[in-house]
């Protein structure tokens, strides 16, 4: 009877090894080996293909004496911050929109929500027509009789950032109004009930009361929308190809622009282990908290 | 049951025969970006003068040139090459060449006399270490001065402008008039086009090789250099505000409806002009360059052929080198791409005005000049074209750029 126990565990703890074995494999292989693989390739001089020959930090010097790599590091912390500030600010006050059972509830969802099932390219090229100064919006409010309306962000080296931001910001809300629609539905009927009876304010309960439950919703939703800092790339190759000159640059740009046109791919590399590490420094702090709040939780 | 089996018959007859065929001549599958109207029809004549010649031409279009360079390199490394690629003739494919990957074309290049009938800097780029490792097909000048004969007789410009200082005179009547004076596509290639433009015309050809073939650090820090950057960017004061990320041919349409007057950018404008019934000397111009010694500069396609050990497909580059550079060929190529034929010893009495100013520059060896991608790497010419892009759209001190210029080239 003992034995039989025994070997039952074996064999439970074998299949479920067996299941993982799969996963296990495509991480190991697939992410940690081509990081690893890229972090050797950025300590080398590879051009179109890649070679042996290392050559130590000398890519990595190279890297930020180049100023475009400079300016599309901090683009991305301006076009971050910005993105993920708006999208949860809009998305939340669609969701609470929402949440307050509007007649034609499912519509106004449907039209929310139907910017994501846009590609980015679409978005970018879309938005790119509206806000030329010379076929766009500009045009359009000065034939209204606005004479002195002036919006060409677009092509102003300065401004060129924040039209990516709205162009994105447009896209996202509606995915973030879905995810914090379904945290708003989860919170109990009792506490709206004991908010009313003690006559706190609506703006309050959703302030005080409700944002702090909707924690899990809102770190899922960070996730989302960092990734897609990091990932942007398609939004400002259909918008302003990096421009005008080298404005609008992004570190994602500049990985792929060298992997391929420039054949670089050394170069490309040390940018992507760079940005790799700038991720990693942003989520470990954040991380090492949770996990240190889950330890206290369950002592 | 009977008829089936009759008719899987038939078909199984039909499709052996399909198959051999299929394998009659030597088979070559092309990878190219020619995708527009009249690229299609120029590498149409090439598809059908190798039909022609017993081949088999498998076409695998893929749009933007560097998309069909990376597809190419990808499947070469991969092991699936094609019979042939396209690249530019430039250093983009020496890459390949040094590892050994491409097989070379000496048998056709001996027999067709090639280093005979081709230009010195096309030679230079396809000849590695004596021996020939890409077909060039065609050439073309990218900063050909265009400009529109409606504008500048509204501006009350008479006089074609023979010098720079002319042209900058032109410009400011075209700005009088409220027309726009440079239609201009506000994207980094045509940026550096510009920049090409200037270096060669005030420059001069001694200091466009100092500076782009040599990368010599005293010729870039030099006053002489100072002046080209200057008028590089003084030709951004006559730019209109919608230029940037515009695309050539739409600065192309502003000079076909008259409102602007000039656009510096290459002959495959030419298409463009064509499509609208527009006829050289008549309604629009060319100036191929300033003063009796201006430059022509080369630029091109040509195909490279990876290496395979495969007989079949060995004997299919060969014919398709051959044929590609065919004295008919050719003509009937470069009439519908806009280029004129790599070979010099072509026919060209019935191409039009504009390519024949150009043929006749090119028949002087001193005024053949490789365009900045024939002396720099991929690398070099992305970085020296970052900061010309930055320069054109942002005030920087001029000093500065000549140091970011040689920290770009010194790479």
């Amino acid at each position: 009877m003992h034995m039989k126990v025994h070997t039952g565990h074996v064999l439970r703890t074998l299949v479920s090894w067996g299941a993982l074995l799969p996963m296990a494999v495509t991480v190991i292989v697939a992410y940690l080996g081509t990081v690893l693989w890229s972090l050797k390739i950025s300590f080398t001089n590879s051009r179109t293909f890649p070679s042996d020959e290392l050559v130590g930090f000398a890519q990595y010097t190279r890297l930020f004496a180049n100023e475009r790599w400079v300016l599309s590091l901090q683009n991305l912390a301006l076009y971050g911050v910005l993105f993920i500030a708006a999208c949860l600010a809009i998305g939340f006050l669609l969701a609470v929109f929402i949440d307050q059972k509007v007649k034609g509830e499912g519509l106004f969802r449907t039209v929310f929500l139907y910017p994501y099932a846009m590609s980015f390219v679409a978005t970018g090229l879309v938005w790119q027509w509206l806000l030329n100064p010379t076929n766009g919006l500009q045009q359009a409010v000065r034939q209204m009789g606005f004479e002195d309306f002036t919006f060409d962000w677009i092509i102003d080296q300065d401004m060129v950032i924040y039209t990516i931001v709205i162009a994105t910001v447009w896209q996202a809300s509606g995915l973030v109004m879905a995810l914090m629609l379904a945290g708003l539905r989860g919170v109990d009927e009792e506490i709206w009930k004991a908010a009313r009876l003690d006559g706190i304010p609506t703006w309050r309960v959703y302030l005080s009361i409700v944002l702090p439950m909707l924690g899990p919703t809102i770190a899922t939703v960070l996730v989302l929308l960092l990734t897609a800092v990091v990932k942007v790339f398609d939004s400002v190759v259909s918008m302003t190809q990096g421009g005008p000159g080298t404005a609008s640059e992004v570190p994602a740009k500049f990985i792929m622009d060298h992997l391929f046109g420039r054949a670089n791919i050394a170069l490309a590399s040390a940018g992507s282990i760079v940005l790799l590490l700038t991720v990693v420094a942003l989520v470990a702090p954040f991380i090492y908290a949770r996990s240190r709040a889950a330890s206290k939780a369950s002592a | 049951m009977r008829r089936t089996m009759k008719q899987f018959g038939v078909l199984s007859v039909l499709m052996a025969l399909a198959g051999v065929a299929h394998g009659a001549g030597p088979q070559a599958e092309v990878i190219h970006w020619w995708t527009s109207g009249g690229e299609s029809a120029a590498v149409r004549t090439f598809s059908e003068a190798y039909t022609a010649a017993g081949g088999v031409w498998v076409d695998t279009a893929i749009a933007v040139g560097e998309q069909a360079r990376s597809v190419a390199v990808n499947r070469i490394v991969g092991g699936t090459p094609p019979a042939a690629a396209q690249f530019n003739t430039t250093k983009q494919f020496l890459d390949l060449v040094e590892q050994g990957m491409l097989n070379n074309m000496d048998d056709v290049a001996a027999k067709q006399g090639w280093d005979k009938v081709l230009p010195e800097p096309v030679l230079n780029v396809v000849r590695v270490k004596g021996h020939f490792y890409a077909a060039p097909v065609d050439i073309h000048m990218p900063t050909w001065f265009w400009y529109s004969k409606a504008a500048f007789k509204r501006a009350g410009i008479a006089n074609e402008p023979k010098s720079v200082d002319e042209l900058f005179a032109a410009l400011d009547k075209l700005r009088a008039a409220g027309l726009i004076p440079l239609a201009h596509g506000g994207q980094p290639w045509q940026e550096s086009i510009v920049f090409t433009a200037m270096l060669a015309n005030v420059g001069g050809s001694e200091l466009y090789l100092k500076v782009l073939r040599d990368r010599d650090a005293k010729a870039i820090q030099s006053p002489a250099f100072k002046e080209v950057l200057l008028a590089y960017k003084r030709l951004q004061g006559y730019v209109d505000k919608g230029a940037p990320g515009r695309n050539w041919n739409d600065a192309t349409a502003l000079l076909i409806t008259g409102k602007a007057g000039v656009q510096i950018i290459g002959d495959w404008a030419k298409g463009e002009f064509s499509t609208a019934k527009q006829v050289p000397e008549r309604d629009y111009g060319c100036i191929p360059g300033f003063g009796p010694k201006s430059p022509y500069i080369i630029q091109g396609d040509a195909f490279v052929f990876p290496k395979t050990s495969n007989a079949e497909t060995v004997k299919a580059q060969k014919l398709l080198a051959e044929v590609m550079l065919t004295p008919a060929t050719q003509v009937a190529f470069s009439n519908h791409k806009g280029s004129i034929p790599v070979r010099m010893d072509v026919d060209v009495s019935k191409m039009d005005a504009c390519a024949q100013k150009g043929l006749a520059i090119m028949k002087d060896k001193s005024r053949q000049l490789g365009n900045g991608e024939v002396y720099l790497n991929p690398d070099q010419n992305g970085a020296l074209s970052d900061v010309l892009t930055a320069y054109w759209n942002r005030n920087i001190p001029v000093e500065k750029v000549q140091k970011d210029i040689a920290a770009a080239l010194s790479n």
